[in-house]
């Protein structure tokens, strides 16, 4: 009997299509994002009053992932900007090959964003690299403080959380700082934004980091 | 739970491998799965089991090799397992630390008979 080392990504397929995803993103200087949530933890009402704020000259586009129904892309449909639903059918996370299809008849040329709004899960979604320039976990305050630890991947890989619904801060149990405290356990120095898509509190901080985010992915003005 | 979708891409990795060496029998897929990899192992054992049933492939074993989180102090250079969600140097107390292992969701090896 012989061992042969093979060293290989088990997920090698979605990898590479996922890395040739991220290659025509930056050919063309769009910023993808990718934003991961248990089910019900706002990720659809954050893009709402993300795609209210923007200019109607931005040139953003976004995907919608549902195992069923085209609801959230007849919600996001509503600000004019390109919307189009992936219904998973069942499948528990989106994968590249999935977006690869769902871009076709969008010119990434004419895009400065993508943001893909991932099925609400916080387990299944963290294997899979769908080219994403950053991946963006969203906790409610009407959850548990323990969710990083329970879910250590998905924040381990996250670059920024927002901490939505503060507005009901006053009403639940919930201990903010704790909630914060856990995640930078599990990856130190997570840029957090709080956030209310009620209220409205804390989006300018969102919107803020975006902006900075989308001039970080346009290619250099001389010399690129 | 997408252990399934995961053991698929297992079998079709080992398929792969096996179309390229048509006269070996691939008898072990060796697979390490990082602490941080958000892979349940038993729910992967059981459905690479479920998916290689009666097939030509029911033979084949899959072996799961967990790989613990592993940190290294950007100040000491101590490398040390991360326990207890605590990143801190054990060694100089640094919180600067980086990941070094963890997020392994890889094919290690297989087992051949020629």
């Amino acid at each position: 009997m012989n061992r042969i080392a093979v060293e290989k990504k088990v997920l090698n397929e979605n990898q590479l299509l996922a890395d040739q995803l991220r290659e025509r993103y930056r050919q063309h200087g769009v910023l993808c994002l990718n934003l991961i949530s248990a089910p019900g933890s706002g990720k659809t009402a954050l893009l709402e009053r993300t795609l209210e704020r923007l200019d109607k000259s931005t040139r953003v586009a976004v995907l919608t992932g549902d195992l069923q129904t085209e609801n959230d892309a007849t919600r996001l449909a509503k600000f004019g900007f390109p919307v189009k639903q992936i219904t998973t059918g069942g499948t528990c996370h989106l994968d590249a090959r999935m977006i690869e299809r769902h871009l076709e008849g969008w010119k990434l040329e004419e895009l400065d964003l993508l943001i893909v709004e991932n099925v609400g899960n916080l387990v299944c979604p963290a294997s899979y690299d769908l080219g994403e320039d950053a991946k963006i976990v969203l906790l409610s305050t009407t959850e548990g403080e323990d969710k990083p630890l329970k879910y250590p991947s998905i924040f381990f890989k996250s670059e920024l959380m927002l901490l939505t619904k503060i507005d009901l801060l006053p009403y639940v149990p919930f201990k903010a700082e704790l909630a914060r405290e856990n995640a930078r356990r599990i990856h130190p120095g997570m840029e957090i934004i709080d956030v209310s898509s009620i209220t409205g509190e804390g989006l300018d901080r969102w919107m803020e980091w975006l902006r900075t985010r989308e001039a970080k992915a346009k290619p250099a003005a001389a010399g690129a | 739970m997408h252990e399934l979708a995961i053991a698929t891409s297992i079998l079709n990795c080992v398929q792969a491998e096996a179309a390229r060496m048509p006269k070996a029998r691939i008898t072990k897929v060796g697979v390490k799965i990082g602490e941080l990899a958000g892979v349940d192992r038993d729910a992967l054992q059981f459905g690479f089991e479920v998916l290689v049933k009666d097939t030509e492939w029911q033979a084949l074993a899959l072996e799961l090799e967990y790989v613990p989180r592993m940190q290294r102090c950007s100040k000491c250079t101590y490398e040390f397992r991360m326990t207890e969600f605590d990143p801190r140097c054990p060694l100089c107390g640094d919180a600067s630390t980086d990941c070094i292992s963890g997020e392994e969701l890889d094919i290690a090896y297989l087992e051949v008979e020629e």
